[in-house]
C-alpha cells in the first residue's frame, strides 16, 4: 500500500446547454488501493468541505456489472486497463505525480447532462425497437423442450455480456454504436428461440441505431474499450443478417 | 454555476424514424450498414482493377512491343462480338461507378460520423486499436483519387508538362512520364498512400461484408497485408524501374 | 392495525391455484381504463411493469436510474433456483418450499414459500422462451448446480452474470412494452413519497434528478419495487444508490415495516481493504461448491497460505459440518467466519479475512475447468485485489449483502394500505429470518411476472369505472409542500458534514451494534447513538449546490435521513426479538455449541412495526405464523 499525489483535469459542465471547461484539482495522499471512483468520492469529499459543488458522475454497482459508470479517462473509455469498467479501476495502475484527464463520454446521442454525467437512453431506444423476443408472460414452453448447442449458448452468453455502459461509442472515432447493436442482435439472434423475429429485429434496430449513431469504419477501437471484451465479430454478424433482411423481410411481406 | 434546466417527460419508444418506401437498393443504399456494403463491393472492384492494372502493367518488362500489344488487346478485347472499345468502356463505366459509389459513400458515411459526435473530445485521445491506416482512410482516399485524375491526364488524355505525350503510345508514354525523378517519385508516393489505404480497406471489407468465421479470421488481415504489400512493390516498381534504366531502353 | 395475511383456504398445493380461481378478474378490455404505477425496475419492478402492460394496463415506470437496465439485480452472479429436478435428484416444488422454509429458520409464512416454489419452475421456461442464454450441457438441455443450503442441484445460472442475464430479459420485455407505448417510462426520477387519500394509495410525489422539479403522479393502484436496505449499513454489497427511501416513505404513510432486523450478511465477499472504501464486493456464492473454506490453526501465523501444511490449517465449516460442509447457508458459514476471525485467525494485511482454497479443485479438475466455471469471477477479484486466486488461495470475509425484512405484505403482496403493493426485496415476504443462496431472483421474478399480475385485479376490479385522484388533490399538494421544504431544509442547513460522512457514521454503528452478532447492551447503545446522530444531521449538514439541477449531494442527503430513522426501527426490532434466528443472531441466545437458539414459543412471528410519527416509538404488531406442513426443528446443517 502506497500513496499518490495526483492531479486531476476534470470536465466541469454546469448544465446540457452550459459551456464546459476542465478544472484542475489537486488530489494528495490517495490510497493506491482506492478504485478510480473511490477517489473521485475522496475528492467530492473534500470539495464538499471547501463548500464547493461535487462532482457529477454517474456510477452505481461498483462491481463492473451495471454499466452506470462511465469516463474518458486519459484519452481512453473506462481509462486504461483492458476489460476493466472505470469502477473496477484502482488507483495502482497510476503513478505518483500523474496528471489524469478525465472527460465525459461524447457523442451527439450522448448529451452531457452535468460535469461528467451524459444521457444514453438512445440505447434503450435501440432495444425497445427490436431488443427482445416477443414471449408474453405465462405462455412459455419447458425450458428443455429446446436444446441449444453449449457452443450457440455459450457465443449467445458471449454476445449478452454487453453492460451497455456506451464505452464503445465514446471510444469509437465515428461515435458509432454498432458493437453494442451487435451485441444486443446477435444475443437473441443466435439463440434458437430468438429465430422468429430475427431478421425484423436486426432492421429494426439496426435502423433506429442510425437515428443516432455514426458508421462503423471497422477501426476496433470499441472491443477494446470494452469492459467485457466483446468481440467485433458479432459486428460482422450483424452486418449479415442486416443484407438478408432485406431480402427475407421483404419475402415476409408477399406471405401476407 | 449558473444552473440549466431540460423539460422532460416519459421516455419515448424506440420505432425507428419512418422513411419514405422506396425501391430496394435504394433503401439499403440509403442506411449506413446499405453503404458499408456498398463501400465494400465497390472496393472489391476497384482492388480487382488495381491488381489487373499492376498485372497487366508488368508487360513493360518485356518491352514496348510486349507492351503496346497488351494495350491493344485491351482496346480488341471481345472483338468481334462487339465492336472495338466497347468491351472496354463497359469495364471503364464500371470502374466509374464503383469508384463514384466508393466516394459519395465514403463522403456521406463521413458526414453521417461529423453528425454523430458534435461536440469532440477536448482532451487527447489515446488510441488503442484504431491505426494510422484506419484512422486516415479518407486522407489517403481523396490523395489516390487526386492521383488517379492526374494519372489519367498523364498517360491516356493530354500528358503533363515536360513529356512529349503521343495518344495511343502506351510504353513511349510510360517512359516519357516516369522518366521525370519528380513524377516518378510522386508515382511511388501515391502508391504508399494506395498501399495504407488498401492495408485497412481489404481487411474492412471483411467486416463489412460480414464474412467472418473464426476459421479464417486470422487470414483476413493477413489478406489485407499481402494484398496491399503486393501492389504497392509491383506499382512502386515501374517508376524505380524507369528511373535505374531497367525500363525504357 | 389489523394485519390480515388473507392465505387462501385448502391444502398448502392448492392455496395458490384456489386463490388465482377465486380472485376477481378484469376484463381485458376493461384493463386499459386503469393506471398503474410501478417504482423500480429491477426484477420484480420490471417484470410487473411489462406483464402489467402486456396484459393492457396503462402503466407508469419510474426509475432513479437513467434505464431500467441498471437495477442492483444485475449483479447477483450465483443462479436462480428452480424445482425442475432436471438432474433428476429428487427435487420436488415441495423440497423447494421446505428447503426454503427451513432455510429461513421458520419464520416465513409458508403458503408464500410454496407458491414461490411453485412459480418457480415457470420462471425457467419464461426466461429462457425470452432468450436469456442460461448455461448449457453439451446435449443442448440446461445445466445445473447446488447452492448453499440445498442437496440437490436446482440452481439455473448464465456464467457467474446470472442476475445480468435474468435482469436483461426483464428489460428487453420491459423495452419492448415502452416501445408498444404500454408503459410510460420515467427515468431519472426518484419516488419522495406516497400519497394516501381516504386510506387507499392515490399515487406518489417524484423528483426529477436532473432538474429537481417534483411532479405527482396517481393511479388506481401503486407497486413499489425498490429494494432492500442493506445500505444502512454504509458498506453493503448493495450498489451505491440503493436506499430505503421509497417503503419508508410508504411505511410513514401507513405501510408496515416487518422484521426489518432480518439481515443476511453474505460470507464469501471480499474484505475491506481501507477506510475509504465505498462498498464492498461480493464473491458469488457457488465459488463455496470448489472452493475450501479455511483458516490457519495458530492466530500468530505468518507464512504465506500455499506453505502452511494441511495440518496447521483449520478448515472449520468441514469440521463443525460435516454434511453440508462448505455449502453451510449463509448465516452459519458467515457467523462462523466471523468467530475464527474474532479469535485472531484472521488472514490478510488486516487479518479480516478467511481463505477461500481452490488448490484442490484444480488439482482435481484443472485449471481450464476452474477458469471455465469462476473465470470472470477469478479476474474480478484480481482486479480488485492485485492477487490470483489462481496462485492463492482468496480472501474472504462476509458483508451485508441483502434483508429479509422490508414492507409487510400480505398474501396478494399488498401492504397494509390499500392499494400499495409491494414486490422483490422491497417486501419481507418468503425468505424468513434467513435466505438461501439463489432465492432472491427466483422471488423478484415470481413476485413481477407471476404473483403481483394476478393478484392485482383483485382489488382493481371493484373499483371500475372510477377515476384516480387528480394530482391537485390536497393530499398531492401537502406531499408536495412537504417534499419541497424537505430538500430546501437540506440545502439550508449549511452545516459542516457531507452526507456521506454521517452515512459512514451511521454505518459503523449499525454494523457494529446491529450486525453479525447482536446483544442487548449493544443494541441500547446504538439506539441511544442513532437519535443524537441524527439530530447532528439535522443541525450540520452540508449539501452544496443546488436544488434546481442534478444534485447527488442532494439525493444523498435524503437518502441517509430515511436511514437514520429506519436503523432505529432495525436496532428495536433486533432488541424485541429475544431469540436468535437466521440473519439475526442474538448472543444472549446461544446454544453450548454457539449456534443460534430460536424461541418458537414466544417469537414464532412476524413483528410488523407501524409509524407512529417518532421513528424511536413505533408500535409493533404482531401476524402469528403456523407451521402445518413443516415441523418447526432445530436447524441443523451438521
Amino acid at each position: 500500500m502506497s500513496e499518490l499525489n495526483v492531479t486531476l483535469k476534470v470536465w466541469r459542465q454546469a448544465g446540457p446547454d452550459a459551456a464546459g471547461s476542465f478544472d484542475t484539482i489537486k488530489a494528495d495522499g490517495i490510497n493506491d488501493e482506492m478504485s478510480f471512483l473511490e477517489m473521485l468520492d475522496v475528492v467530492n469529499e473534500r470539495l464538499i468541505n471547501l463548500g464547493k459543488e461535487a462532482i457529477v458522475f454517474d456510477h452505481d454497482c461498483r462491481e463492473g456489472i451495471c454499466g452506470t459508470c462511465s469516463l474518458m479517462i486519459n484519452g481512453q473509455a473506462h481509462g486504461p486497463a483492458k476489460g476493466t469498467a472505470t469502477c473496477q479501476l484502482h488507483m495502482r495502475k497510476f503513478h505518483d505525480g500523474q496528471e489524469i484527464v478525465i472527460e465525459p463520454f461524447r457523442a451527439t446521442a450522448f448529451p452531457v447532462i452535468r460535469d461528467l454525467m451524459v444521457d444514453r437512453s438512445a440505447f434503450d431506444k435501440i432495444v425497445a425497437s427490436g431488443g427482445f423476443i416477443t414471449a408474453e408472460t405465462g405462455g412459455a414452453p419447458d425450458a428443455n423442450l429446446t436444446p441449444i448447442p453449449k457452443p450457440v449458448a455459450d457465443a449467445a452468453m458471449d454476445a449478452a455480456a454487453c453492460i451497455g455502459c456506451g464505452a464503445c461509442v465514446a471510444a469509437c472515432p465515428n461515435s458509432a454504436a454498432n458493437l453494442f447493436t451487435a451485441a444486443k442482435v446477435s444475443h437473441l439472434n443466435l439463440l434458437p428461440q430468438g429465430q422468429a423475429e430475427r431478421y425484423g429485429r436486426v432492421e429494426a434496430m439496426v435502423d433506429t441505431m442510425e437515428d443516432f449513431f455514426g458508421s462503423c469504419t471497422n477501426h476496433g477501437e470499441c472491443q477494446e474499450a470494452c469492459p467485457k471484451e466483446i468481440s467485433i465479430d458479432f459486428i460482422a454478424l450483424m452486418n449479415k443478417d442486416y443484407l438478408k433482411s432485406k431480402f427475407k423481410n421483404r419475402r415476409m411481406v408477399s406471405r401476407k | 454555476m449558473a444552473s440549466t434546466t431540460v423539460a422532460r417527460g416519459a421516455a419515448g419508444g424506440g420505432a425507428p424514424r419512418a422513411k419514405r418506401k422506396a425501391p430496394f437498393p435504394v433503401e439499403f443504399y440509403r442506411s449506413g450498414l446499405g453503404k458499408k456494403y456498398v463501400m465494400a463491393i465497390t472496393g472489391i472492384m476497384l482492388m480487382g482493377f488495381v491488381l489487373l492494372h499492376m498485372v497487366g502493367n508488368l508487360k513493360m518488362f518485356l518491352g514496348p512491343a510486349d507492351f503496346d500489344h497488351y494495350a491493344e488487346f485491351l482496346r480488341e478485347l471481345l472483338v468481334p462480338i462487339l465492336p472495338r472499345t466497347v468491351a472496354l468502356w463497359g469495364m471503364r463505366l464500371g470502374l466509374i461507378a464503383a469508384f463514384a459509389l466508393h466516394t459519395h459513400s465514403a463522403y456521406s458515411l463521413t458526414r453521417m460520423n461529423q453528425a454523430a459526435r458534435e461536440v469532440k473530445y477536448q482532451s487527447p485521445r489515446d488510441y488503442a486499436a484504431a491505426n494510422f491506416a484506419s484512422r486516415t482512410m479518407r486522407w489517403t482516399g481523396i490523395i489516390v483519387g487526386l492521383f488517379l485524375i492526374w494519372h489519367l491526364f498523364d498517360l491516356s488524355w493530354t500528358g503533363t508538362p515536360g513529356m512529349t505525350f503521343v495518344r495511343g503510345a502506351a510504353y513511349g508514354n510510360v517512359v516519357a512520364s516516369l522518366s521525370r525523378p519528380l513524377v516518378a517519385a510522386f508515382y511511388v508516393a501515391a502508391n504508399i498512400a494506395l498501399g495504407i489505404h488498401l492495408f485497412h480497406g481489404a481487411w474492412s471489407l471483411f467486416q463489412s461484408m460480414g464474412w467472418n468465421n473464426p476459421r479464417f479470421n486470422v487470414w483476413r488481415k493477413n489478406f489485407a497485408i499481402g494484398f496491399a504489400a503486393l501492389i504497392v512493390i509491383g506499382n512502386c516498381s515501374f517508376p524505380i524501374a524507369v528511373q535505374l534504366g531497367i525500363v525504357g531502353n | 392495525m389489523e394485519l390480515n395475511s388473507k392465505i387462501p383456504e385448502g391444502p398448502i398445493a392448492e392455496k395458490w391455484t384456489n386463490y388465482k380461481f377465486d380472485r376477481k378478474l378484469v376484463n381485458p378490455a376493461n384493463r386499459r381504463k386503469y393506471d398503474i404505477i410501478v417504482v423500480g425496475t429491477g426484477l420484480a419492478g420490471g417484470a410487473a411493469a411489462a406483464t402489467l402492460g402486456e396484459q393492457g394496463y396503462n402503466v407508469k415506470a419510474f426509475t432513479f436510474h437513467d434505464s431500467p437496465r441498471r437495477a442492483h439485480s444485475i449483479a447477483a452472479q450465483g443462479g436462480i433456483n428452480a424445482a425442475k429436478n432436471y438432474k433428476g435428484d429428487g427435487d420436488s416444488v415441495y423440497r423447494l418450499f421446505y428447503d426454503t422454509v427451513k432455510g429461513g429458520d421458520f419464520r416465513a409464512r409458508e403458503a408464500n414459500v410454496y407458491r414461490l416454489a411453485e412459480e418457480s419452475v415457470r420462471i425457467i421456461d419464461q426466461m429462457t422462451a425470452q432468450g436469456v442464454p442460461f448455461a448449457r450441457e453439451y446435449g443442448g438441455l440446461l445445466d445445473n448446480r447446488s447452492f448453499g443450503g440445498a442437496q440437490v442441484s436446482r440452481t439455473f445460472y448464465a456464467r457467474g452474470q446470472t442476475g445480468q442475464q435474468l435482469l436483461l430479459g426483464v428489460y428487453q420485455q420491459l423495452e419492448r412494452q415502452i416501445g408498444l407505448g404500454n408503459v410510460a417510462l420515467y427515468n431519472r426520477t426518484e419516488l419522495v413519497d406516497v400519497v394516501v387519500v381516504d386510506g387507499r394509495a392515490a399515487g406518489i410525489v417524484v423528483r426529477d434528478l436532473l432538474t429537481g422539479e417534483l411532479a405527482s403522479h396517481s393511479a388506481h393502484a401503486v407497486v413499489l419495487a425498490t429494494g432492500g436496505y442493506s445500505n444502512a449499513f454504509f458498506l453493503s454489497t448493495n450498489a451505491m444508490a440503493c436506499n430505503v427511501t421509497a417503503a419508508w416513505r410508504a411505511h410513514r404513510k401507513g405501510a408496515a415495516f416487518a422484521n426489518p432486523c432480518y439481515t443476511q450478511i453474505h460470507p464469501t465477499c471480499i474484505p475491506q481493504s481501507d477506510d475509504f472504501q465505498s462498498k464492498l464486493t461480493l464473491m458469488s456464492e457457488s465459488l463455496r461448491n470448489d472452493g475450501r473454506i479455511w483458516c490457519p490453526k495458530d492466530p500468530d501465523e505468518t507464512r504465506s497460505p500455499e506453505l502452511i501444511p494441511e495440518e496447521d490449517r483449520d478448515y472449520y465449516l468441514e469440521r463443525r459440518y460435516p454434511s453440508f460442509g462448505n455449502l453451510a447457508p449463509r448465516d452459519i458459514a458467515s457467523r462462523a467466519a466471523k468467530i475464527v476471525v474474532d479469535e485472531g485467525k484472521g488472514v490478510g494485511p488486516l487479518k479480516n479475512g478467511v481463505y477461500l482454497d481452490f488448490a484442490d479443485a484444480i488439482g482435481r479438475l484443472g485449471e481450464d475447468t476452474i477458469r471455465e466455471r469462476y473465470g470472470n469471477l477469478f479476474e474480478m477479484y484480481e482486479r480488485i485485489t492485485d492477487e490470483s486466486p489462481y496462485q492463492q488461495p482468496m480472501r474472504i470475509y462476509p458483508a451485508v449483502h441483502y434483508t429479509m425484512g422490508g414492507l409487510w405484505v400480505d398474501y396478494e403482496l399488498m401492504t397494509t394500505v390499500p392499494g400499495l403493493y409491494a414486490a422483490g426485496e422491497a417486501n419481507f415476504s418468503d425468505h424468513g429470518a434467513n435466505r438461501l443462496g439463489a432465492s432472491a431472483l427466483m422471488q423478484g421474478l415470481a413476485d413481477g411476472y407471476f404473483v403481483l399480475p394476478n393478484t392485482i385485479s383483485n382489488y382493481l376490479a371493484p373499483q371500475l369505472g372510477t377515476t384516480p385522484v387528480p394530482t391537485d388533490h390536497p393530499e398531492f399538494k401537502a406531499a408536495e409542500a412537504a417534499a419541497t421544504e424537505r430538500f430546501a431544509g437540506y440545502l439550508a442547513i449549511g452545516g459542516t458534514r457531507s452526507p456521506d460522512s454521517f452515512h459512514q457514521e451511521l454505518g459503523k454503528i449499525m454494523w457494529d451494534y446491529c450486525g453479525m452478532e447482536r446483544t442487548k447492551q449493544g443494541l441500547e447503545k446504538a439506539l441511544s447513538e442513532i437519535p443524537a446522530l441524527h439530530e447532528e444531521f439535522r443541525k450540520d449538514l452540508r449539501v452544496t449546490g443546488s436544488g434546481t439541477s442534478t444534485n447527488q449531494t442532494l439525493e444523498k442527503a435524503g437518502r441517509v435521513d430515511d436511514f437514520f430513522e429506519l436503523a432505529q426501527v432495525m436496532c428495536l426490532d433486533a432488541l424485541t426479538r429475544e431469540e436468535s434466528c437466521g440473519g439475526h443472531f442474538r448472543a444472549e441466545h446461544q446454544t453450548d455449541e454457539g449456534e443460534a437458539e430460536r424461541d418458537d414459543d414466544h417469537f414464532a412471528e412476524v413483528a410488523a412495526w407501524e409509524w407512529t410519527g417518532d421513528p424511536s416509538k413505533p408500535i409493533r404488531n404482531t401476524e402469528p405464523l403456523t407451521f402445518d406442513n413443516v415441523h418447526l426443528a432445530v436447524r441443523s446443517y451438521k
